[in-house]
């Protein structure tokens, strides 16, 4: 009994935590009074200071500014990713799954394919050919997460299509996309919406490493990886530079594993740790 | 056994054959002049002629590909765009480099990370239980480049017991290791304690129990062996991710491997260079998931026969 509650008290954290990172950038502009664009070259590399709490960067923009309305950039990259990726994913497996036969080869196959690259080195290679910014970006992380959406969606789709209702429902004369929608679609979304909330924080941390290698959002839109990147030259003079950002992407995807694993917990016990 | 062995084996060749293809696909999707592209930003109209009739970029696609298939096979990846040199001898000499990183990476990511989850689940709901599966939690959502760079602060600049970066003594390599193996750390550790929790629950283990046998020899001797099936798949799959950290890691230390030049690489649009480490970076993933599964007919008896 202890032990379901502390599962939702991880969730919860996780909630919390997401929570104040989303009211946190949302408020920004009336809790601010920095904009996070605005370069200062008389106030450049400066230590953490009551003006400005997190300090500056190398072109005198206050790193608080720059890290609050950096959430919106990697959230924003984060859900528009996993979005791309499950609008593509599920339909996908659904009908691999469900159908069988040809399709679910031909599109196994293809998965395989896919994952025979590891992830970010997939999107790192799109991103080589299609060139950085936000959209690229959004492309390069969701393509290279479409084969677990894929692979998730075909298992519940393969284990349903054996179960006796579905039987039922097609001997009832169901047509084939109502029992896909009825019947093995509502068993997907526990899992979709697990995979998802854990995908959100690794597409952040992709994008990240993107932004960091110089890959990323084009300058000077403020981004998690981006600003580390930048900071690494300064590491040794001027460590929050790069400190901070990181610290930000951390308690993110912290926030979004927490979540995750506590719906997991919270909606199917069975289902394990990754 | 030979047969599953052989059956997996001729089951990857379809697999490499087609990571060709995608990548060929891939690096032919650039917008513009594929033969501008090839030649580099600074080749002369001259020269984009030549290589275009050189690598038969007029020719249709298929028979470009079956080119490329045959120079691959041949061990001839390309011409770099930026020095010109042969793309294998540019990767050859940073092969090492990053191997030695990945491998010591998966030693220290699999050791240390079934260790800890083997004493994890050995002690379910403990202090110690929760405490190693919240640093595993940290882990797994740390930035391998940011850790990286913290690592680099505290035993750097601050302590001075470690190198800030660079290749060469044994003591460079520490830092490195620790953050790209950090997050599979912390995925292994996860997977080897549920995995073990779900095996404890199996009827064999209780028995083992009954018996009065050593907790100790329950756990490795019994249970251990029927966790490691999906622990295995997990460590196969971490070696890819800790390729992809390892284009990080490297650009955090400034460790002369294959990730910085494909970092270079890319910022430089020399495409051949690309295109020759995404192949090898493919085909090296491929191989670790083949030797993978080919260690379950070891690990689990029962795969022979299916």
């Amino acid at each position: 009994m202890f032990r379901r509650l502390s599962r939702h008290r991880t969730a919860l954290a996780g909630l919390v935590m997401l929570g104040t990172f989303i009211i946190t950038t949302s408020l920004a502009p009336i809790l601010l009074h920095s904009d996070p664009n605005d370069v200062n070259f008389d106030q450049v590399l400066q230590r953490p200071s009551r003006a400005h709490l997190l300090g500056t960067d190398q072109l005198g923009r206050d790193l608080l500014a720059r890290v609050v309305y950096g959430t919106r950039v990697s959230f924003l990259i984060g859900v528009l990713a996993v979005a791309v990726s499950g609008l593509v994913g599920v339909p996908v497996g659904l009908a691999s799954g469900f159908y069988g036969g040809a399709v679910d080869i031909a599109v196994q196959r293809l998965v395989d394919l896919l994952l025979a690259f590891p992830g970010f080195l997939l999107a790192l290679t799109l991103i080589a050919v299609l060139g950085v910014g936000v959209t690229n970006v959004v492309v390069a992380v969701g393509v290279a997460t479409v084969p677990i959406y894929v692979r998730l969606v075909r298992g519940v789709a393969l284990s349903i299509r054996t179960q006796t209702y579905v039987e039922a429902a097609q001997a009832l004369g169901a047509p084939e996309p109502r029992i896909l929608l009825r019947h093995v679609l509502p068993n997907c979304v526990a899992p979709v919406i697990v995979q998802s909330t854990l995908q959100l924080g690794a597409a952040i941390l992709a994008a990240a490493g993107l932004g960091f290698l110089g890959l990323g959002v084009k300058p000077p839109t403020p981004e998690w990886g981006t600003m580390l990147g930048e900071g690494q030259t300064y590491l040794f003079s001027s460590w929050y530079i790069a400190t901070f950002p990181g610290i930000a992407i951390f308690l993110a995807v912290m926030a979004f594993n927490l979540l995750g694993d506590g719906l997991r917990d919270a909606l199917d016990p069975r289902m394990r740790l990754p | 056994m030979s047969s599953y062995l052989l059956r997996r084996i001729g089951l990857a060749l379809p697999t490499l054959f087609g990571v060709t293809v995608v990548i060929f696909l891939i690096i032919r999707l650039i917008p513009g002049d594929p033969a501008r592209v090839i030649a580099g930003l600074q080749a002369s109209d001259e020269e984009v002629r030549r290589i275009r009739t050189q690598l038969g970029l007029d020719e249709p696609l298929h028979v470009q590909y079956a080119v490329f298939l045959k120079q691959l096979l041949r061990g001839n990846l390309g011409t770099s765009a930026v020095t010109r040199a042969p793309v294998s001898e540019e990767i050859g000499a940073r092969l090492e480099a990053t191997a030695k990183l990945a491998l010591c990476s998966m030693v220290v990511a699999t050791v240390i990370g079934m260790g800890a989850g083997i004493i994890s689940a050995s002690r379910q709901y403990s202090v110690l239980d929760y405490t190693v599966m919240g640093v595993a939690l940290f882990g797994v959502s740390i930035p391998v480049f940011w850790l990286g760079m913290m690592l680099m602060l505290l035993f750097s600049v601050n302590l001075h017991w470690l190198p800030a970066g660079g290749y060469g003594t044994p003591a460079h390599l520490i830092l490195p290791t620790v953050a790209l193996a950090a997050f599979s750390v912390a995925i292994i550790a996860r997977l080897t304690r549920s995995s073990l929790l779900e095996v404890f629950g199996h009827d064999y283990v209780r028995t083992a129990r009954a018996k009065g046998l050593q907790d100790r020899v329950v756990v490795l001797r019994h249970a251990l062996k029927n966790a490691l099936i999906p622990v295995l798949t997990v460590v196969g799959l971490q070696f890819g991710a800790l390729l992809s950290g390892a284009v990080l890691t490297e650009t955090t230390f400034a460790w002369p491997g294959m990730g910085r030049l494909l970092v270079n690489a890319i910022g430089a649009r020399d495409y051949p260079v690309v295109q020759g480490i995404a192949l090898v970076f493919a085909v090296i993933f491929t191989v670790v998931n083949l030797a993978v599964d080919l260690m379950y007919a070891y690990v689990d008896p029962r795969i022979h026969y299916s």
